[in-house]
């Protein structure tokens, strides 16, 4: 089975911004990739691109094994799209604009139409300029959802829904994958990201920093441990391999453990005698927040960013 | 107080906006009037001079319709206010509706207010802040029409009262806008209110304006807010208690203005929108169809607009011709702006190619609409389905080409109805007049390829489709009148435009027009079909 979207050393700069700076993506057929950066990192760049309304300054996009600048049409005719900012027109009614991009990509399920529309609780008889920013967003995802296409792309779809609808939005995800079909989602709520896809890629300006499934990911990344120990630790610790940000009061130990180096520090603190081991595995959160920000400061790596991930 | 708190800052940031757009126009509108006198000054330097051309002019009603009554044509003064003054007036007006529903409805329909009116903004501010902004560059606009005036050497009561009713132009539509921007939720439909006010208060003056001394109809230019910018008189005994009926005119529209702002929703019109079908008709599944729900609202009023145009115009045809004066200079200035040989039919020529030109907006807004499309993020939605670019620009330029031949169709039958019927000759002059409207067709088509040239290569800059439609238009009203060198003449689309009437019929120029258009616009798709689409 072949890649339905394969991108590598994609770059774009819109005058001096380089937005993208020799960006990879694999996503296979059939799976639900995620694919998360922070604002202005390039994805919605490199979403255009698949669409064909923007032209790579160097590298190879290739997407269904067609080109997306040169096969725009063909191409289109297999996916559906939904922006990240829905702006519709306003004399237009929401039923109207779902028929009218529907059969422009020629044509859509009205069944599915339907039943889209009552489980997003969405009015169609109302005119685009009346909608709210979370209901403009449904017209989009309905009329894209109703479509029989191969691919989604998914710009952030879920921006504006209620916690409600993000929810019929996952269910929907999840019916689409049985289907077979493929979805590129780009999101910031990591539980949906979680919940839905199969792999995920990282971007961060205009690079992709990491690719690969949650448990790979997950791998990657530090287990921060605190211990109580009987006496003090070895003076060493610190110098281990993959600790990092160690800190002793006493017989107290906090430290940050690259996952793959956990069973040589726990030897360590073992042979000083254990009274009390608290070990927490890496979040999403800690993950994300490691690529997203440039420079963390000490401590937004453990418990705090834990903080910082559910503030969100 | 509240109410009003944040106005200061609100108009600081109209100013910023308007940096570039604001000055272009008070120096256009100011330099025009400046140009005028100093060549009319050139051209008639003698009482005797002027007192030869004012005799043939006193007694040309189609040259009323056109400009306004004269008033005195003997002073180099009189001239230029008769001249310019109720054109002038009509870009000020232009000029203060386009500016205040930018600030007001058109802030509100994108959402931006909402972002502002969350601030320390009192309810009334941005309309307050728009009114503001347009009273200023009225002000400045009357300071710059008066000191062109007075360093051409006219009197200086005159200069500041023909100032003062140019920019009193401005200020009442100002008014009409500010109150038209609280009654819909599209901009776009604001600022067609607006304009239908301003287009039938220049009816209604040129009416007026050619009825007979003692009919009731010359009442009706009394009626005309453009009218009054004119009954002021500038240098014929200025009338300043005129200012009085257009400061009552623009204080009882902004007082409405105020009333309804704040009554109303944010976003809100005065009417409250209704549900639409929940299914779209069958016939709505091409590009076209959706350019077509797009446009007709549009195309239907200018449509009707265009229709009163011509009927007007041609009413007014038949009076001209009782009028045949022996007045060479008046055959001079007639020719130069409409050709031909009689005076009927170059009253006909010139109002036919003025007619072209105007139709030539609606041609801009048309193809500009691809560029709004676009920087709204409208059109990538359509092109993200089975829809090349190619399809999807030619579905609003067809507008462009075709709605364009509507209304000059329009206006042509219009103006054959009218004025055939006051000549009992409907079978000949309908065909004729018909066909005089529609030889501007290819030139008007011209700024379809200008509009899509500029939004294929250069998209940033395709409001310099509506540089070119004013450019145009100042160079087929004022290009003779300055006695402008052919060359830059020849600029203009709309002076290729063979004069049909009474004279002959040539394809040559209409096929080349027609094919510099084609060539524009096939030249501005082909670097639509290798730009970038978006916002930027």
């Amino acid at each position: 089975m072949s890649a339905a979207i394969s991108i590598s050393g994609l770059r774009k700069s819109f005058g001096r911004t380089q937005a993208l700076d020799g960006l990879d993506l694999i996503v296979d057929t059939g799976e639900v990739h995620g694919f998360l950066g922070p604002n202005g990192a390039g994805k919605s760049t490199t979403i255009r691109i698949l669409l064909g309304l923007l032209r790579a300054d160097a590298g190879t996009a290739r997407l269904l094994d067609g080109d997306p600048w040169r096969d725009v049409v063909t191409l289109h005719r297999r996916l559906a799209y939904v922006p990240g900012d829905v702006t519709l027109w306003p004399n237009l009614t929401g039923g109207e604009v779902i028929d009218l991009l529907g059969r422009l990509r020629g044509g859509l399920d009205p069944k599915r139409r339907a039943s889209l529309l009552e489980r997003f609780d969405l009015d169609p008889t109302k005119e685009g300029r009346s909608y709210s920013k979370g209901n403009r967003q449904k017209v989009a995802l309905v009329a894209a959802l109703a479509s029989d296409v191969e691919l989604l792309l998914l710009d952030e779809p879920t921006a504006g829904l209620d916690p409600l609808m993000e929810a019929v939005f996952r269910e929907c995800i999840q019916e689409e994958r049985q289907g077979g079909r493929t979805v590129l989602l780009s999101s910031h709520i990591l539980a949906e990201v979680e919940a839905l896809c199969d792999r995920v890629s990282i971007v961060r300006a205009g690079r992709t920093v990491e690719s690969g499934t949650l448990a790979e990911l997950r791998h990657l990344t530090r287990t921060s441990i605190s211990a109580e120990l009987a006496d003090p630790p070895p003076a060493d610790l610190g110098r281990l391999p993959g600790v990092h940000h160690l800190s002793v009061q006493g017989n107290r130990v906090h430290c940050e453990v690259d996952t793959d180096r956990l069973d040589e520090v726990l030897r360590q603190l073992l042979a000083a005698g254990v009274r009390s081991l608290t070990s927490q595995p890496p979040t999403l959160e800690e993950l994300f927040l490691r690529h997203y920000a440039d420079e963390l400061p000490a401590g937004v790596g453990g418990a705090d960013a834990d903080d910082l991930g559910r503030a969100r | 107080m509240s109410a009003v708190a944040g106005t200061a800052a609100l108009a600081r940031l109209a100013l910023r906006r308007d940096r570039v757009m604001l000055p272009a126009w008070i120096l256009v509108i100011a330099g025009l009037t400046a140009t005028t006198a100093s060549s009319f000054a050139q051209l008639y330097p003698t009482v005797e001079a002027r007192q030869e051309f004012a005799t043939g002019i006193g007694r040309n009603p189609s040259l009323f319709a056109l400009y306004g009554r004269a008033f005195d044509l003997t002073s180099v003064g009189g001239l230029t206010a008769w001249r310019i003054g109720g054109f002038a007036a009509v870009l000020a007006a232009l000029m203060s509706l386009f500016t205040v529903v930018r600030h007001t409805r058109a802030e509100e329909e994108a959402g931006r207010l909402e972002l502002v009116g969350s601030g320390v903004v009192g309810r009334l501010a941005p309309l307050t802040a728009a009114l503001l902004v347009a009273f200023g560059a009225g002000l400045i606009l009357a300071a710059l029409v008066a000191a062109g005036l007075i360093g051409v050497g006219l009197p200086a009561a005159g200069s500041f009262a023909l100032g003062l009713a140019i920019a009193t132009g401005g200020w009442m539509f100002a008014a009409v806008a500010s109150t038209a921007a609280q009654l819909t939720e599209s901009a776009r439909a604001a600022n067609g209110i607006a304009a239908a006010v301003l287009g039938l208060s220049y009816l209604l003056r040129a009416i007026g304006d050619t009825a007979g001394e003692h009919s009731w109809l010359a009442n009706l230019s009394w009626l005309s807010p453009i009218g009054w910018t004119q009954q002021v008189r500038p240098f014929v005994g200025e009338r300043w208690w005129v200012f009085g009926l257009a400061a009552v005119f623009a204080a009882v529209l902004t007082a409405a203005a105020y009333r309804l702002v704040a009554r109303r929703d944010l976003g809100a019109g005065l009417l409250p929108s209704r549900p639409g079908p929940a299914e779209a008709a069958r016939t709505l599944r091409s590009p076209l169809a959706l350019a077509w729900r797009l446009h007709r609202a549009a195309l239907a009023g200018w449509v009707a607009g265009f229709a009163v145009l011509g009927a007007a115009l041609g009413s007014i045809a038949a009076g001209v011709g009782d009028l045949v004066t022996d007045s060479p200079q008046l055959r001079d200035l007639l020719s130069r702006m409409g050709g031909g040989r009689g005076i009927v039919d170059t009253y006909l020529n010139a109002t036919m190619g003025i007619v072209g030109v105007i139709a030539a907006v609606y041609t801009v807004q048309a193809g500009l609409r691809l560029r709004v499309e676009e920087t709204s993020q409208r059109a990538e939605p359509v092109l993200a389905t089975a829809v090349s670019r190619v399809r999807w620009a030619l579905s609003h330029l067809t507008f462009a080409v075709l709605g364009t031949a509507a209304l000059l169709g329009v206006a042509g039958l219009g103006a054959g109805f009218a004025h055939g019927l006051r000549t009992h000759d409907l079978g000949g002059q309908l065909p004729r007049l018909l066909g005089a409207a529609l030889v501007e067709l290819p030139a008007a088509w011209v700024l379809v390829g200008i509009t899509a040239v500029l939004f294929g290569l250069v998209p940033r800059l395709s409001a310099g489709g509506w540089a070119a439609v004013l450019l145009f238009l100042l160079l087929g009203q004022f290009g003779p009148l300055l006695r402008l060198n052919q060359v830059i003449m020849d600029i203009s689309p709309f002076t290729h435009v063979p004069k049909v009437l009474g004279g002959e019929l040539t394809f040559a120029p209409l096929v080349w027009l027609a094919m510099l258009a084609g060539t524009l616009t096939a030249a501005g798709l082909v670097g639509f079909r290798h730009r970038d689409v978006g916002a930027g």
